[in-house]
């Protein structure tokens, strides 16, 4: 199961690719639907693969995506999530 | 639009100044002195500038007093940071000030527009001397008296007083600040040289009996509160400052009533009319002019700061000779008292408009005289004052119409 | 994406922002949005009291930041950010003034102020967000540009020798001087954290893209090729001095904290040297039943 997961506000999306690019575990890929604007948000490809570090939320510098931590699933991460720390 | 401004609303929230600011006493002080004292009065603690001659006493007196009432002076290292830093510390909550005179005018341009634009009440002394550029640095001219109104880009409706001596001094720069905060514009309080360095006797009365006009605070509570939105009929808003909790939004870019930059016709429309609009509500509290012997003159002498002085001595020569002659003293020059000179104009044979400048003022009273009357020009690039023979031989001219 | 959402996962940077002027106007692939994450996060970090935090900006692409941050917000003229901020800090001690401007704006034609507020230490933070160009009129070279770089006004390529900005600040006396890039999301936020604590003159350059006219017109790609690029030339350095910190054309980025010490700000140096001339102030109550006359003496 995956230990966190992204959401996307893909009307805000710019489709600059810098999320694609840095997220640690690749799980994100430009989509080929468009936004209103004409440009292509991220979505996640490898969910299994996400850790919910928020590295995508912290390129993007339009506030389109943020990433998470699965409250339930670890203790661990729970806490992680918490005091915002991330990897 | 309501054609009057709310008529008592600036008496009604007057206070009086702060006694420990205030140094009362009977004094014998040059203007640059006096109009520091009047800052003080006012409640001004705080001040930016950049030595320059003739005004650079004004801040050298400031330098010494402020700290006295917790407040402080910065040199700045130059006046286009001078002109900004006081905006700093007037939207920080404070009353602040510069003082400087031609070429720290000139560089300071922008910024007064910035509080045009930003409705940023403060006030800018400008003790002038002989220009245009590095000019005559020690001497006494009166030519900036355009650029006080135009010398920044784009429409603004500064104040400007002229005080015509070191007493004068003090009360208009009380009032400077207060007129100021009443409307929130920049205000100009255009001294000379003379009137600067003259030395005479200046009484400060007791705190109580000088009133000062308050910072206008929001009434409304953050999250209900525009910044640029809370006006009544003088169209004059609000002002929250700096930490206070209203996440106001300061921009010289052309703005709506929430201070966020709109950039179209309609919002450069509504904004920049209300800026207008504002101090033409407030005309008839605006026009300030020393009136004398108007009542049946033939001749007014229309002067300001140490012309007026001078223009004095030749009044009294004019009236002796038997000529009716008037006094018409402006202590306030902008907004230009029109309403007033267009109810002279046609009851005169002329207007003599002596001036240390190639004739500035004098394009207003001419427009303003509509043809009724003469309108005589006695410019003078400055230096020194005018004879006071030779603006009696224009009063003669004027009479003889 | 996962159906637990919307409703429930909120991204806390968005209570920091006016998240009314969302969509920003800033190019897709300009990193000074992501800038301003490093901040927010920086700011949610320190628990920032967001009532004495204002934002003083100049113009320019960059000098946009503050309208996006739910703080006051100033913004001001072309170059005079730093003097501004100047007279609000020391008008008012306790708020905590931070100027959020671009490289055009704070070191070329505000330049002076640079200077001059370091050599006071007057108590302030500078985020320079530094995209070598004069982005928002279209273009045109910077002190910052670097040679041979296509610009609007450098249409043969340019030949001036660039800025080393944490030089500059460093020799003028400020006592915090860090640059990163927009990569260094993570290094950035410390940064910022770290220097939001300190009192003086803080300094933090930022090398950030500019796709549509830095990029576009040296064929360097886009703003995520810049970026990588970023990331590829970085070298973290902390501690080095700041005359070998050059940013070589092609060549290495030196990134880290360069300067970190500490001195006595404007404030404290007044009060020190004025001693007894300096009287604490405080505000008299307010007066009640104002019916003062318009008293203006023998006016």
């Amino acid at each position: 199961m995956n230990r966190g997961s992204v959401i996307v506000v893909t009307e805000r999306c710019k489709g600059c690719g810098f999320c694609v690019e840095f997220c640690p575990t690749h799980v994100l890929k430009l989509s080929s639907a468009f936004n209103a604007k004409g440009y292509h948000p991220p979505h996640l490809v490898d969910a299994e693969k996400c850790s919910g570090c928020n590295l995508c939320g912290m390129y993007c510098p339009d506030f389109a995506i943020f990433g998470y931590r699965e409250p339930q699933l670890r203790p661990a991460a729970q806490t992680q999530s918490q005091t915002g720390k991330e990897a | 639009m309501a054609t009057t401004a709310e008529p008592m609303k600036s008496q009604r929230e007057m206070q009086h100044a702060d006694p420990r600011a205030v140094l009362t006493g009977t004094h014998f002080m040059n203007g640059d002195a006096a109009a520091c004292e009047g800052a003080l009065s006012a409640g001004a603690r705080f001040a930016a500038g950049y030595p320059i001659t003739p005004s650079t006493e004004v801040v050298e007196r400031f330098a010494m007093r402020a700290p006295q009432v917790g407040g402080l002076f910065i040199q700045m290292e130059d006046e286009l940071a001078a002109s900004i830093t006081l905006q700093g510390m007037v939207w920080a909550g404070e009353k602040a000030f510069t003082a400087t005179s031609g070429p720290g005018y000139s560089l300071m341009m922008e910024h007064i527009g910035y509080a045009a634009m930003t409705e940023t009440p403060c006030v800018f002394f400008n003790v002038q001397r002989g220009g245009p550029s590095t000019g005559l640095p020690t001497l006494p001219a009166q030519g900036d008296m355009m650029q006080a109104r135009y010398g920044t880009h784009g429409d603004i409706c500064p104040i400007a007083l002229v005080p015509n001596s070191p007493q004068e001094c003090f009360w208009l720069a009380v009032r400077a600040f207060n007129l100021a905060e009443q409307f929130r514009v920049p205000v100009m309080v255009m001294m000379d040289e003379c009137v600067g360095h003259m030395t005479e006797k200046v009484i400060i009365p007791k705190a109580e009996e000088i009133a000062i006009y308050p910072r206008r605070h929001p009434t409304k509570e953050p999250g209900k509160f525009l910044a640029y939105g809370e006006y009544g009929e003088d169209l004059v808003p609000e002002m929250a400052c700096a930490g206070e909790g209203y996440k106001i939004y300061v921009t010289g870019m052309t703005h709506d009533r929430r201070g966020y930059p709109l950039g179209n016709a309609d919002a450069q429309r509504a904004l920049i009319t209300r800026h207008f609009e504002k101090l033409r509500r407030a005309e008839d509290e605006l026009t300030q002019i020393d009136e004398d012997h108007m009542e049946d003159a033939d001749v007014a002498v229309v002067s300001y700061g140490i012309t007026s002085r001078v223009a004095e001595r030749a009044i009294q020569l004019a009236r002796a000779k038997g000529i009716k002659v008037g006094r018409m003293r402006l202590q306030g020059v902008w907004p230009f008292p029109e309403k007033r000179f267009r109810a002279a104009a046609p009851k005169l044979k002329a207007f003599v408009v002596p001036e240390l400048n190639m004739g500035q003022i004098v394009l207003e009273v001419e427009r303003c005289a509509g043809g009724h009357c003469q309108t005589i020009s006695l410019p003078h690039p400055g230096g020194t004052v005018h004879r006071p023979l030779d603006i009696l031989a224009a009063i003669e001219k004027g009479a003889k119409a | 994406m996962n159906a637990l959402t919307e409703a429930t996962i909120h991204n806390p940077v968005e209570d920091l922002l006016r998240m009314d002027r969302i969509p920003s106007i800033w190019c897709p692939g300009c990193g000074i949005g992501t800038t301003v994450n490093s901040f927010a996060h920086a700011l949610m970090r320190n628990h920032t009291d967001m009532k004495k935090l204002i934002l003083v900006s100049g113009i320019g692409c960059s000098g946009r930041v503050g309208g996006y941050i739910g703080t006051d917000h100033f913004h001001t003229t072309h170059g005079r950010a730093i003097p501004f901020a100047t007279g609000m800090s020391l008008a008012n001690p306790e708020l905590n003034v931070v100027v959020y401007s671009g490289d055009g704006d704070l070191v070329s034609i505000g330049g002076n102020h640079l200077i001059h507020a370091a050599r006071r230490n007057v108590n302030l933070l500078v985020i320079c967000v530094n995209n070598m160009i004069y982005a928002m009129t279209g273009g045109q070279a910077a002190a910052t540009t670097p040679p041979a770089a296509i610009s609007s006004t450098t249409p043969y390529g340019a030949f001036e020798q660039d800025i080393n900005i944490p030089q500059l600040v460093d020799a003028a006396g400020a006592v915090y001087v860090a640059r990163w890039t927009a990569f260094h999301v993570k290094q950035l936020e410390t940064a910022i954290s770290e220097a939001l604590k300190k009192r003086g003159f803080r300094f933090i350059e930022v090398v950030t893209p500019c796709p549509t006219l830095f990029q576009r017109r040296n064929n360097m790609g886009d703003g995520l090729a810049a970026m990588k690029n970023y990331k590829e030339r970085s070298k973290t350095r902390n501690g080095a001095p700041t005359n070998e910190v050059a940013i070589q054309p092609g060549g290495e980025i030196i990134v880290g904290k360069f300067v970190d010490r500490e001195r006595l700000d404007y404030l404290t140096l007044m009060r020190n040297r004025l001693g007894t001339n300096y009287h604490e102030w405080v505000d008299a109550p307010p007066q009640t039943g104002s019916e003062a006359e318009e008293g203006c003496g023998e006016c």
